[in-house]
């Protein structure tokens, strides 16, 4: 197996800076209303966040194709988790509730 | 002071060094870091966890025996059957066939001296163990009663039983898993012997694999509800519980994400296992290797992606319930593809039943019933009336004692010659597999029968015209019973008074086999080459080995 490349200490303290910034921007956002896209703003930011963490502290960017495999294969399980959970949530509305019971005697047979 | 002569000690047979007698004492075996000890370690303590889940099963189909409940309170009964399921799910059916069969024979099979991270190995047991510690401090301080499948809001905030302890012996002994696993995966692709490609594999190995990347995959989530549970019935944090402002049904979404899968992790290995025992006992080239290895892959992933159909009556979307059951149909194609392999490479085999081949044959049949009840399971319609009835109950007993159970009995069968240098008495051995054939099926059987006709699970009480049926499945399990303890007692006894078994008895192919009865410490003299595919019989036969 290839030895990995020495990353330079700087390159860490700038993504250590990067990510602190990045949780500022994160509060930042939530102070200001901007509907249902506060969430798809800090998902955006997580995810950005996310990558730093993976690609630069657990040293994916120089890692070899099987562990890029096993990482994606990580994040397509969350996403089915994810997906199939919030496939439940989104589609709980769309078949109305059904009639109350009615209070009235039962039909009887002739 | 004794003036008794003193006596020379006798000569040591001329027995050859092994794993088991290479070095002597309870630290040899406390720190090893050989992994066929630690396969034995595991072996003691899942039959240890089996007995104590069998005793509660016991009790249960005793108290069943009447209408009006024999034995225990309503009370007692909720935490039997809750005792029963946890333990034999998550210590005994879940480690049984990866710690014990997998730890044991996967460095063998590749040719390796040993897993990946043998540290690792053995501290994988000390957690299983931990976890198994928790789970009975739960029992002897009262038992829980929530089920199996801890589903909130009762287990967060209603019940008074040992909740926590039980889940955090579960907690901790999923660490346990996820180890094996993760060291099973490291192992199968760096230390493969010279030759051994992934399609010249035993197929043991490839159903180790897949039932790996549940391990390691799954098992965290289930990590995850179970921590979540913790933090509600604990700290009163609002995750599960409506009146909290939580959602019972992610409870279930969770658990099922793992406990669906966690099916697999006890039908996957048995498979492998039943890969390696059909083609030994007919002679044959097993039929349509790839697609086998293959389909234990598929069932892997295709496990993740079913979990709904648990959830069709409590309240999930209808909209995902038609996926998931869409999805769930799915996993039949990949186990038919293994049942019908299986059964075409019988076809003009030259048979011969002994036991680890009646278990093999007693798991396809059993197997295929479990399986084709799923499907039943797997459709809305009929969902809707067998769901919480004993129709469950017969079904994923099918699939976990018909199948699981099956498969690991074949398979201590199949390789206790290796384990333990010795062999076992064939006659016993085929009659204790009939007998559990005959005593699983009066057992299971008519829980299917009571389930139609629509007896729920988990009920203390019945009604009296179910009573015949609760008995048929009563008697069934005292024979079932029996059966158990057979194989126990010429296991012992075997150890010490059977035949010395031979490097091969069975005239199998695989790594394994090359190498002494039992393994020398570091498996094999010279490391192995292979050269050959893995079922190579048909030359074999005619000697052109």
């Amino acid at each position: 197996m290839a030895a990995q490349p020495i990353v330079p200490f700087r390159t860490y303290v700038l993504v250590f800076v990067a990510l602190l910034v990045l949780v500022a921007l994160t509060t930042g956002a939530a102070f200001i209303d901007l509907g249902p896209f506060n969430t798809v703003v800090a998902l955006g930011i997580a995810f950005i966040k996310m990558m730093l963490v993976l690609l630069f502290f657990m040293h994916l960017l120089h890692s070899n194709k099987l562990t890029h495999v096993t990482a994606v294969a990580a994040a397509f399980w969350l996403l089915l988790l994810i997906g199939l959970v919030f496939a439940d949530y989104t589609s709980r509305g769309w078949i109305p509730d059904p009639a109350p019971w009615s209070s009235s005697a039962p039909p009887t047979h002739p | 002071m004794s003036t008794a002569t003193t006596v020379a000690p006798e000569p040591r047979a001329a027995t050859p060094l092994n794993y088991l007698n290479v070095e002597y004492g309870w630290r040899s075996w406390l720190f090893t870091k050989d992994h066929k000890r630690i396969a034995l370690l595991y072996l003691i303590s899942i039959t240890f966890y089996f007995f104590i889940g069998g005793a509660f099963a016991v009790l249960m189909r005793i108290h069943l025996i009447d209408p009006q409940g024999a034995l225990v309170q309503p009370e007692t009964y909720n935490k039997l059957f809750t005792m029963h399921g946890i333990i034999m799910i998550f210590f005994f059916l879940i480690p049984s066939i990866p710690s014990v069969l997998g730890n044991f024979l996967v460095p063998l099979m590749i040719g390796a001296r040993d897993l990946a991270f043998p540290r690792l190995n053995l501290l994988s047991w000390y957690i299983y163990m931990l976890g198994g510690a928790f789970t009975m401090y739960s029992v002897i301080h009262g038992g829980v009663d929530t089920g199996w499948t801890f589903y909130t809001p009762y287990s967060s905030t209603y019940a008074n039983s040992q909740v926590i302890p039980a889940a955090l012996g579960i907690f901790i002994t999923g660490f346990s898993s996820i180890l094996t696993g993760l060291n099973f995966i490291v192992t199968i692709h760096k230390m493969r012997a010279p030759g051994m490609t992934w399609f010249r594999m035993p197929l043991f190995l490839w159903s180790m694999y897949a039932t790996s990347i549940i391990f390691v995959l799954g098992t965290p989530v289930l990590a995850i509800a179970l921590f979540l549970l913790f933090l509600e019935r604990v700290f009163q944090v609002g995750i599960f519980t409506p009146a909290l402002g939580g959602d019972p049904l992610l409870f279930q979404h969770l658990f099922w994400f793992y406990s669906h899968p966690a099916v697999y992790i006890m039908i996957l290995p048995a498979m492998g296992v039943i890969s390696e025992i059909v083609p030994c006992f007919s002679r044959k080239r097993i039929f349509g290797y790839k697609v086998i290895g293959f389909s234990s892959v598929a069932i892997a992933v295709l496990s993740f992606l079913v979990w709904g159909h648990h959830m069709f009556v409590t309240g999930q979307s209808i909209y995902t319930g038609l996926v998931f059951s869409a999805l769930s149909f799915m996993v039949a194609i990949p186990s038919a593809i293994k049942v019908f392999n299986w059964t075409a490479t019988l076809y003009k085999g030259s048979i011969s039943y002994d036991a680890p081949m009646l278990y093999a044959l007693g798991f396809i049949g059993l197997f295929t019933m479990g399986g084709l009840t799923g499907l039943f399971l797997a459709s809305l319609s009929t969902d809707v009336q067998l769901n919480g009835t004993y129709f469950i109950v017969a079904h994923f007993h099918y699939i976990m004692v018909g199948g699981a159970v099956m498969g690991y009995l074949g398979g201590m069968h199949y390789w206790w010659p290796k384990i333990s240098g010795r062999l076992y008495p064939e006659i016993w051995a085929r009659l204790a597999a009939a007998i559990i054939f005959v005593g699983f099926n009066l057992t299971f059987f008519p829980q299917f029968m009571l389930g139609y006709l629509g007896m729920p699970r988990r009920y203390a009480f019945y009604p009296a015209e179910f009573q015949f049926l609760n008995v048929m499945s009563s008697a069934g399990a005292s024979i079932l019973g029996v059966g158990y303890l057979i194989p126990l007692i010429y296991f012992a006894w075997s150890m010490r008074y059977g035949p010395i078994a031979g490097p091969n008895p069975w005239g199998a192919t695989g790594l394994e086999w090359q190498t002494p009865s039992p393994p020398p410490k570091d498996n094999f003299e010279q490391p192995p080459a292979v050269a050959d595919e893995a079922y190579d019989y048909a030359h074999q036969e005619v000697g052109l080995v």
